[in-house]
C-alpha cells in the first residue's frame, strides 16, 4: 500500500501536480503529464524562471486543453482595443487582465517577472486579491494581442467578457474608511483633552480649561459635517420615501447633540458632550464598514454578459473577421470554434454540433444538434468547427432577453418591500417612546422650572439615541457574514441574513444542484461482459476526446492500457478500432447495431466482433448527502424541485424527497420564474437554489437566489447569495445561525436599554454629567460589542461553523 | 501653563500625522490587496523592471 502510494508521487506532473498515466512526457529528471505543462516548464527553464516551481510544489494549472491560435485575433481590433485598455500614449499602453488562474505566489512571482519573457514589457503588478494584472508594455515592439498570447502560453489565459466593454466597474468607495478615520482621530483627541472636564481642574488654571474646551469644539465639527454624512443622507432618504429607519434618530441625535455643546462651550457654562458625540459615529462607522466588508473575488451583480465572449469570428466569404458581439447583426454567419460559446441565437449551418448547456442548464453532457436545427445562445460547442447562421442579434436572443425584461422587472418591485430590516421597525417605537418621554419631560419643566427646560430635553436625545440598537445589529451581521464566508457560503449583504431566517418555502434545480456534474452514474446493462472486455472498451474509449468516451474511459479503467489499431472516430457517431486483435464499436445504438435508434436517455453502445453486446447508461450522481439534508429540511420548510428535464428521474426524487413535495418537470426558465411567482403570492417566502443561466431570472426572482457553485471561482448567476457545492449539505447550520442573528441583537438591544434607563435617571431631572455620559456611552457600546461578536461566535463554534 | 500648551501643540500635530498617514495609506489602496506585498518581499530579484522610469 505504501509503495503504491510512493509510485504514485513519483509519477506526479511537475507543473500541475497531476497524476501522470506514464513518464513518456519528460526531460532531464521532469515528468508531464501533458505536452502543454512541458511547454510551459520549458518557456521558464529557458528563461531561468524557475524558481516559480521553487516556491510551491507543482503550482501551474493543468494545460491539457489547447487554446487556440488565433483566440486573441481580436485583440489587433483598434475598436476593441480603446475599451480594454486603460492608458496608452506613443509608446506605452496600460492595461488589466484578469487571470482567473492565479492562485498562489508563484503565479506573483511569474506574472511581475513578465519583461523577463517578453523585452517589451515594462512592468506588469498583480493585485492578488482580485486576481489582476496591471501591465505596461511598449507600444510598437508589441501589441496587446501579443500580451494576451504571452499570457496563455504560460499557463494564465486572460479571461475577457462582453461585460469588460461596459463602462469601468466603479472603483470600490473608500469614502466610509475615511470618515472613519478622521472620526477616530477626532475622538481619541477629544476623549483625552476631556479629561480635565472630567477630573476637575485648579481653579489657578481656569484659563486652560477654556482652550481644552475650544479644541473640543474645533475637533468636533470635522465630525459633524464629514463623518456623520452617511447617517444624514440616509435619513434624508427614507424620509423622503415617509418612512422612519434607525438613521434618522441617530442623526438628530447627533445634530442634538452637538447644538447642546456648542452652546454649553459658546456661553462657558459647560464642556459639552462632544466625546460621547464622536464616539458614537466612531464606533458605528466601524460596525458599518464591518457589517458592509464585501467580497471583492465574487461578484453578486454578474449578467449573461460576464459569461459571454467579447468578440466572435464572423465569416465573410471564407475569411474570419473578429467582430464585437455588440455589432453582430442577423444573417451574418459565425465561426464557432472548440470550447467556444454561442453568442447568439442561430441556425446551424455547417458542421456537427455537441453543446454543452452546462452554463445555461447544469447539464454537462452534451447534445447533439445536426444542420438545419436551432441552436440557443449560451450553449459551448464541444468537438470540431461549426458554423452558425444567426437569426437573432446578441441582446434579442432567448436567455438574454429573458433576463433583460422579465428579470429585472421583477426584482425592482420587490427590492423596496423586501429591504425593510426589523431593526427599523424596532428602532421606530423606541423613537415613539423617546419622544413621548422627552414630551412629558418637557411639559413638566415647564410647569415646575422652565430654565431647566431645554437641558432636560436635549439630555434625553443625547442619551436615548438608539445607536446601541444599531451597533448591535451591524456588529452581529458582520460577524455572521465573516462566519459564514469562512465556510463558502457567501452573502449579498446582511439583509440577506433576515430574509433567510424568514424563508418558508425552498425551491431546489435538479441539474448541476441536487445532482452534481462532476461525477457519473455509469450503468452497464447487457450481456456480462469480463473483466479484459471491459479493459479493451476502456482502451478504445481512451483514444477518443469526446465527452461520454473520456467519462467511461476513467471509470473501466484499471491504469494499464492495451493497444489499439486501426482507430476511426465518426463525429457524432462513434468509435471502433482493434483492441489487441479484437475489433470493437461503441456509439449510438444507429452506429453500433446498423438499426434505428429507440430509446431514450443517454446511452453508450458496445459491440464486439460487430455483435451487439450491451449498452452503458449515463445518469447524473446525486450528491451524496442530499438524502440527509432533506430529512433535516422537510419538518421546518415546504420543498420543491423544479427541473428542466423529462420525467425519467421522477421515481428517484420521488424516494429521495418523499411525499409532500413538488416535483416539477420540463420547466422552461419562464415556467421557473412563475412557478415562484405563484408561490410568493401564497405569501410564501421563496428561497431558491440553483445554478446556471437558465435559473437566474428565477434566482433573481426568489426573495434568497442561492447560487451553486462547484468552486468558488467559477462563475455563477447574479443571487443574493453564493454557496459552494459539497457546503450543501451544511445547510440547515446556516440557516440556524440566521435565525439566531435576530435573537442576538435583540438581546443586545434589551441590555442597552437598561442604560438607557438609567442615563434616563439623570437626563429628565436635566443633570447630565458630562462624567456619567462619558462612563455611560463607551460602557454601553463595549459591553454590545462583547455581547454580539461573543454570542455569535460561541454560537458558530458550538454548531461547528 | 506654557508646557502643557507646547505639549497639547505636539501630541495634535503628532496625531494629525498618523491620520494623514492612515488616509493616504487607504488612498493609495494598500490596504485592498493584502496578499501580495507580502509574498513579494521574499522573492529574490526586484520584480518591476529597471528600465524605465
Amino acid at each position: 500500500m505504501v509503495k503504491g502510494i510512493a509510485t504514485n508521487e513519483q509519477l506526479r506532473c511537475y507543473h500541475c501536480g497531476e497524476t501522470c498515466a506514464d513518464t513518456l512526457i519528460h526531460t532531464d529528471d521532469k515528468v508531464f503529464c501533458c505536452e502543454g505543462c512541458k511547454m510551459v516548464f520549458h518557456i521558464l527553464n529557458q528563461n531561468d524562471l524557475c524558481d516559480y516551481y521553487a516556491l510551491n510544489k507543482n503550482p501551474g494549472l493543468n494545460q491539457r486543453i489547447h487554446v487556440r491560435k488565433d483566440k486573441f485575433a481580436f485583440l489587433d481590433d483598434e475598436k476593441l482595443q480603446q475599451q480594454l485598455i486603460s492608458f496608452r500614449n506613443e509608446n506605452q499602453v496600460h492595461v488589466t487582465f484578469y487571470l482567473p488562474q492565479m492562485h498562489c505566489s508563484s503565479c506573483l512571482y511569474l506574472l511581475e517577472n513578465l519583461h523577463r519573457l517578453d523585452d517589451s514589457v515594462i512592468s506588469s503588478k498583480v493585485n492578488f486579491t482580485r486576481k489582476e494584472a496591471e501591465i505596461i508594455f511598449q507600444t510598437p515592439q508589441t501589441s496587446l494581442r501579443r500580451i494576451a498570447e504571452l499570457l496563455t502560453s504560460i499557463g494564465y489565459e486572460p479571461y475577457i467578457s462582453l461585460n469588460d466593454l461596459k463602462q469601468k466597474r466603479p472603483a470600490i468607495n473608500k469614502s466610509m474608511v475615511y470618515q472613519l478615520g478622521i472620526a477616530g482621530f477626532c475622538f481619541g483627541n477629544i476623549m483625552l483633552m476631556s479629561f480635565p472636564e472630567y477630573l476637575g481642574i485648579d481653579a489657578s488654571e481656569e484659563g486652560l480649561r477654556g482652550i481644552f474646551r475650544w479644541l473640543n469644539f474645533a475637533l468636533a465639527i470635522p465630525v459633524l459635517l464629514y463623518s456623520s454624512l452617511p447617517f444624514y443622507e440616509s435619513s434624508w432618504k427614507s424620509l423622503r420615501h415617509k418612512f422612519l429607519n434607525i438613521d434618522a434618530p441617530i442623526a438628530l441625535a447627533i445634530i442634538i447633540t452637538f447644538i447642546r455643546s456648542a452652546w454649553e462651550v459658546l456661553s462657558g457654562t459647560g464642556g459639552g458632550y462632544f466625546d460621547s458625540m464622536t464616539g458614537i459615529v466612531f464606533f458605528m462607522l466601524a460596525g458599518r464598514i464591518l457589517q458592509d466588508k464585501t467580497y471583492r473575488q465574487l461578484s453578486f451583480e454578474r449578467d449573461y454578459t460576464s459569461y459571454f465572449p467579447i468578440a466572435v469570428s464572423v465569416l465573410t466569404e471564407e475569411t474570419e473577421i473578429p467582430t464585437a458581439l455588440p455589432d453582430i447583426k442577423p444573417g451574418q454567419t459565425l465561426l464557432i470554434h472548440h470550447e467556444e460559446l454561442i453568442p447568439a441565437d442561430g441556425i446551424l449551418t455547417k458542421g456537427k454540433a455537441f453543446i454543452d448547456y452546462s452554463f445555461v442548464t447544469g447539464e454537462s453532457l452534451p447534445v447533439l444538434k445536426e444542420v438545419g436545427e436551432l441552436v440557443y445562445a449560451g450553449g459551448k460547442q464541444t468537438g470540431g468547427n461549426i458554423e452558425v447562421l444567426v437569426v437573432k442579434e446578441v441582446a434579442q436572443s432567448y436567455l438574454t432577453k429573458l433576463w433583460n425584461n422579465e428579470g429585472s422587472a421583477g426584482k425592482e418591485k420587490t427590492t423596496v418591500e423586501k429591504n425593510v430590516s426589523f431593526v427599523h421597525l424596532l428602532s421606530r417605537y423606541f423613537t415613539y417612546i423617546v419622544l413621548s418621554i422627552a414630551l412629558a419631560t418637557a411639559i413638566y419643566w415647564q410647569i415646575t422650572d422652565p430654565a431647566r427646560l431645554w437641558p432636560a430635553v436635549t439630555s434625553i436625545f443625547i442619551i436615548a439615541c438608539p445607536c446601541a440598537l444599531l451597533l448591535s445589529n451591524t456588529f452581529t451581521n458582520g460577524n455572521i457574514l465573516r462566519i459564514l464566508g469562512r465556510n463558502h457560503f457567501f452573502l449579498r449583504n446582511a439583509q440577506t441574513i433576515e430574509d433567510i431566517a424568514k424563508t418558508t418555502h425552498i425551491v431546489f434545480d435538479k441539474t448541476g444542484t441536487l445532482t452534481t456534474n462532476q461525477q457519473q452514474d455509469i450503468r452497464y446493462e447487457g450481456t456480462t461482459l469480463t473483466a479484459y472486455q471491459l479493459q479493451q472498451v476502456a482502451a478504445l474509449a481512451a483514444s477518443s476526446v469526446h465527452p461520454l468516451s473520456r467519462a467511461l474511459a476513467s471509470h473501466l479503467s484499471d491504469g494499464k492500457r492495451l493497444k489499439v489499431d486501426g482507430f476511426k472516430e465518426t463525429t457524432g457517431k462513434g468509435i471502433e478500432g482493434l483492441v489487441e486483435g479484437d475489433f470493437l464499436k461503441i456509439g449510438s445504438f444507429e452506429y453500433v447495431s446498423g438499426k434505428k435508434n429507440s430509446s431514450a436517455g443517454t446511452a453508450v453502445y458496445v459491440s464486439l466482433e460487430n455483435k451487439l453486446a450491451g449498452a452503458f447508461y449515463f445518469q447524473n450522481h446525486y450528491r451524496d448527502f442530499i438524502p440527509v439534508l432533506v430529512r433535516k429540511l422537510k419538518p421546518h420548510y415546504r420543498l420543491s424541485v423544479i427541473s428542466g428535464d423529462n420525467e425519467t428521474e421522477r421515481k428517484n426524487l420521488q424516494q429521495l424527497f418523499g411525499k409532500g413535495t413538488t416535483l416539477l418537470f420540463h420547466q422552461k426558465p419562464e415556467d421557473k420564474l412563475h412557478y415562484i411567482q405563484h408561490l410568493q403570492q401564497q405569501g410564501e417566502k421563496v428561497m431558491m437554489i440553483g445554478d446556471g443561466l437558465n435559473d437566474a431570472v428565477s434566482l433573481k426572482q426568489s426573495d434568497i437566489g442561492v447560487a451553486v457553485a462547484e468552486q468558488t471561482n467559477t462563475f455563477t448567476p447574479s443571487s443574493d447569495a453564493i454557496i459552494e457545492a459539497r457546503q450543501l449539505s451544511r445547510l440547515t447550520t446556516f440557516f440556524a445561525i440566521c435565525r439566531a442573528n435576530r435573537n442576538i441583537v435583540i438581546a443586545s438591544f434589551v441590555l442597552s436599554i437598561v442604560y438607557n434607563i438609567i442615563g434616563l435617571f439623570f437626563a429628565v431631572q436635566g443633570n447630565l454629567s458630562p462624567l456619567i455620559a462619558a462612563i455611560l456611552m463607551p460602557s454601553s457600546s463595549l459591553s454590545i460589542l462583547l455581547i454580539t461578536f461573543g454570542t455569535s461566535s460561541l454560537l458558530a463554534s458550538r454548531m461547528r461553523l | 501653563m506654557s508646557v502643557i500648551l507646547i505639549l497639547l501643540i505636539a501630541s495634535i500635530s503628532i496625531a494629525a500625522l498618523f491620520l494623514f498617514a492612515f488616509l493616504w495609506g487607504v488612498k493609495s489602496g494598500q490596504f485592498e490587496d493584502d496578499y501580495s506585498p507580502s509574498s513579494r518581499i521574499l522573492f529574490d530579484d526586484k520584480p518591476a523592471s529597471s528600465k524605465k522610469q
